[in-house]
């Protein structure tokens, strides 16, 4: 276990080392790092001492280890706003991002996994059907053509919920249905797929034959062994919901990271867009760790050989 | 099914016929004309603010979006099969540096390095297409090396060898054709997910610039006229809808009848 | 003259991890092997699963490198995998396999599976290639109206033919066969069986037949290798060895072998299991079986 944990570990810092090193990269292939970050009309004291900060006049490797650190203490240069450091501005917008991705979520969860299981153990039914029909639409309705719509009939037609803004909770209401209804189908299919799978294995047989009670087979032997695969999809969710919000905050004028991310990206705000860039990074990292290692504990046999992939 | 088909290869025609199907030219505006209804006469899907042919746009975005994400999914095919044979031929550091790459892929959404990346450069035609084909290389990466490990332990592909084959041969006469089915099965999958991916960007404003149109970016500027005129969002939304569907429903089909075995890999 | 083949102490040790802090343990899968082959010789190796037969079969062929000893064809040694010398002497040492539809390329007809080692080796033209195509199919025993046949449409024993027609169109001296007869049917096994002795008389092929069916290797080797945990135990003339073995665990083996008016219960049951590998027991591995 503590060698599955380490690698697992030492994958995580290597992947938020090239996620740094690629925005070091695009940051040298794109100009003149203190000209990007700092925008254009800098007084030129600024100017310079950004360049000493940074180590610009040092050899490229030397920057690079200055730029490393730079950014692990936080310094991501200053916003072409109002000249503030970029990560304040980024931290102040996390907790309205986190307003709506976390109920979302949550409801992705508490739906989509009970719907699929639900789905699976009584195939065929209406409710398979509406499992399979939402997944589709997760798979196949874009969030912006989702939100879209929600506005047009909840807001344009039946003006029962605000279209847009972040003054109270109904506010939120739309901006969270947009983001968990395309998850909850994939959700919902892929636990409802993971479910027969297990259902279908000889272990489950041979427990309802040995005359288990079947709430007992499900509960006991099917859903343990159906969580694994569950897991890795939730893993991979979480970053759909990150790139959910961007679009989600876009449509709704919610102020949160995502709808600071396009702004910064439309002015070319780049101190903005590399921190926010590096804390998602960090928080996807976290993200599959987590499921990583949530993974070692679920499945004994994960943890004696890590698969190279 | 059928009608999934029926679609595509309407979809397929509107790219290929577009100087012949549109009835306007997609900057011609009519003042005169603005936000007509669908069902005006000679506008059948209506007119935008500008006046121009909401029909004429559509068919012109089809071939945008079909354009973008058939060279974008061709390119990631062919990055992910070269990597993953790559990965199967010399394992060890390879393996692992292909490994790095994918973990690298999953810490960020493909949204969000798409933006940043266009913020530092700007948007391009080219560069959409090249930043959409590092969409979903990890997938054929996984399968090609998998396929061509498992050739290569007892497989045909080690009788090859033993035959005196040299590597390219064994890849490209080999290997390649075996794993051909697979991966047409895999493109059926990311195709529409390029198509949502390059329509999201465009939405937001950092795709597709005009005067060039996409199906994402008719969405966005119809967003503003959401309450007055909402045909202009509703068609192209309605035209990535079922292209998405009907790929989708298309690709299962190929897969029941060429890979039974990739079931399990979505 | 040198002989054939020349494999001497032979060892190839694969490392396993065990254990959740990765202790690493060594299994020798072959070691220390030594053996000599002269041209048109048959040699059987036999031993149960597990005692590293196959291992050395392609070690034999080069395809997995020695880390220690060598293997001489013709008195060169053995090239690197994967040098442009090594891929030349395919055609001159070839391998059987085990199972045959996994070796065959199984998009390709039985002729482009033939001519594929005639284009690697660029021999003859395109008219002569088609008639050496012809002909050795002929030779084991494929009829012409199934040259368009893919591996699926063909029976087991008939796809092992086309394994062994490809291996033979370079005209190799050396074949190696890993179990060639174990997956296919008990009614086709002595066909391939008979074929594979006629084709080694007649083109005096250097053979290595390595199997875990003793009568099979009676009949077809002149020579006869027991390999037990990755050693050779005993070794000698076929029928020394199956009529007076010396060996412990050859006895073993031997008495194991069915025989017309000999009654089964003289059969000597080995106790307990093959040693782990990981973990060989000092002195003559087999001492913890030995009666």
């Amino acid at each position: 276990m503590l060698r599955f944990v380490t690698i697992r570990l030492l994958r995580a810092g290597l992947t938020v080392l090239s996620v740094m090193t690629f925005a070091f990269v695009v940051l040298r292939m794109s100009g003149d790092p203190a000209q990007v970050l700092l925008g254009p009309d800098v007084p030129q004291n600024i100017v310079q001492d950004f360049r000493d900060r940074w180590g610009l006049d040092d050899p490229i490797w030397r920057q690079y280890l200055s730029y490393l650190r730079a950014m692990l203490q936080g310094d991501f240069g200053l916003s072409m706003r109002d000249r503030s450091p970029a990560i304040d501005l980024v931290v102040e917008r996390i907790p309205a991002t986190l307003q709506l991705t976390i109920p979302a979520l949550i409801l992705q969860l508490a739906l989509g996994i009970p719907a699929g299981i639900y789905a699976a153990l009584k195939r065929g039914t209406l409710a398979d059907r509406g499992v399979i029909v939402m997944a589709i639409i997760g798979f196949t309705v874009p969030s912006f053509v989702m939100g879209l719509l929600l506005v047009l009939v909840f807001a344009v037609v039946l003006g029962a919920l605000p279209s847009g803004g972040a003054s109270s909770w109904q506010h939120a209401i739309l901006p969270v249905l947009t983001m968990s209804i395309g998850g909850i189908g994939v959700l919902a299919r892929f636990s409802r797929s993971a479910m027969i799978e297990v259902m279908g294995q000889p272990y489950i047989r041979t427990a309802s034959a040995k005359g288990v009670r079947w709430s007992d087979v499900v509960r006991k032997h099917a859903l343990p062994n159906a969580a694994v695969p569950i897991v890795t999809i939730v893993g991979f969710m979480v970053g759909s919901l990150i790139a959910g919000a961007i679009i989600v905050e876009t449509i709704f004028s919610w102020p949160g990271m995502g709808r600071l991310l396009i702004v910064s990206v439309t002015n070319r705000d780049l101190a903005v867009v590399q921190c926010i860039l590096l804390l998602v990074a960090a928080v996807m990292v976290v993200s599959n760790l987590t499921v990583d290692l949530l993974y070692g504990w679920i499945d004994p046999r994960l943890r004696q050989a890590p698969p190279t992939h | 099914m059928q009608l999934s088909l029926f679609w595509l290869v309407a979809m397929i025609a509107c790219a290929i016929f577009v100087d012949v199907l549109r009835p306007f030219p997609i900057t011609q505006m009519n003042l005169g004309t603005r936000l007509a209804p669908p069902g005006t006469p000679g506008h059948w899907l209506g007119t935008d603010e500008l006046g121009r042919d909401v029909l004429s746009r559509l068919i012109q975005s089809v071939r945008s979006s079909l354009v973008i994400a058939f060279g974008a999914t061709l390119l990631s095919a062919f990055f992910g099969t070269l990597l993953g044979f790559m990965a199967a031929k010399f394992r060890g550091v390879v393996e692992h540096v292909v490994v790095m790459l994918a973990d690298f892929q999953a810490a960020l959404p493909f949204l969000i390095m798409s933006l940043a990346v266009l913020a530092f450069f700007g948007s391009s035609m080219p560069l959409l297409v090249c930043l959409m084909g590092f969409y979903g290389w990890e997938r054929y990466a996984r399968i090609t090396r998998g396929l061509a490990i498992s050739a290569n332990a007892q497989g045909y592909a080690a009788a090859v060898v033993q035959l005196g084959a040299t590597p390219s041969r064994v890849y490209l006469r080999h290997i390649l054709p075996n794993v051909a089915s697979t991966l047409i099965v895999s493109m059926t999958l990311t195709f529409p997910e390029i198509i949502l991916m390059e329509s999201s960007l465009s939405f937001l404003g950092l795709g597709v610039q005009p005067p060039d149109t996409s199906l994402g970016n008719m969405v966005g500027f119809g967003r503003e006229y959401l309450t007055t005129a909402p045909w202009i969002m509703l068609s192209p939304a309605t035209v990535i809808v079922l292209t998405t569907l009907a790929i989708s429903l298309a690709g299962d089909w190929l897969r029941d009848r060429l890979d039974p075995t990739l079931d399990s890999i979505s | 003259m040198s002989p054939l083949l020349e494999a001497r102490e032979l060892v190839r040790i694969y490392e396993t991890r065990r254990g959740l802090l990765g202790r690493s343990a060594e299994v020798r899968a072959v070691d220390g092997v030594s053996l000599r082959l002269r041209r048109g010789e048959t040699l059987g190796v036999v031993g149960e699963s597990g005692s590293g037969k196959s291992t050395l079969g392609r070690m034999l062929l080069g395809i997995d490198a020695a880390q220690h000893g060598t293997v001489c064809i013709d008195g060169a040694t053995m090239p690197n995998p994967g040098t442009g010398d090594w891929r030349a002497l395919r055609a001159r040492i070839q391998m059987i396999y085990q199972d045959p539809l996994a070796a065959l390329d199984r998009r390709l007809s039985v002729a482009q599976q033939l001519r594929e080692p005639l284009d690697i080796h660029r021999i003859g033209d395109v008219e002569s290639r088609t008639q050496r195509i012809r002909d050795m199919m002929q030779s084991v025993g494929l009829r012409l109206d199934q040259t368009d046949k893919f591996p699926h449409e063909l029976s087991g024993g008939q796809r092992q033919r086309v394994v062994i027609a490809r291996a033979l169109m370079t005209e190799p001296e050396l074949l190696v066969c890993d179990e060639p007869v174990s997956a296919l049917d008990v009614s086709i096994q002595a066909q391939v069986v008979n074929l594979l002795a006629d084709l080694q008389r007649d083109r005096r092929l250097g053979m290595v037949f390595i199997s875990h069916d003793l009568k099979v290797v009676r009949n077809l080797c002149d020579r006869v290798a027991v390999m037990y945990l990755g050693r050779i135990v005993e070794e000698g003339p076929a029928d020394t060895i199956f009529v007076d073995p010396q060996h412990p665990y050859t006895q073993a083996l031997v008495s194991s072998v069915p025989q017309p008016g000999r009654a089964l219960d003289s059969r000597i049951i080995l106790q307990g299991e093959p040693p782990n590998p990981g973990n060989r027991p000092p002195g003559c591995a087999f001492h913890p079986r030995c009666h």
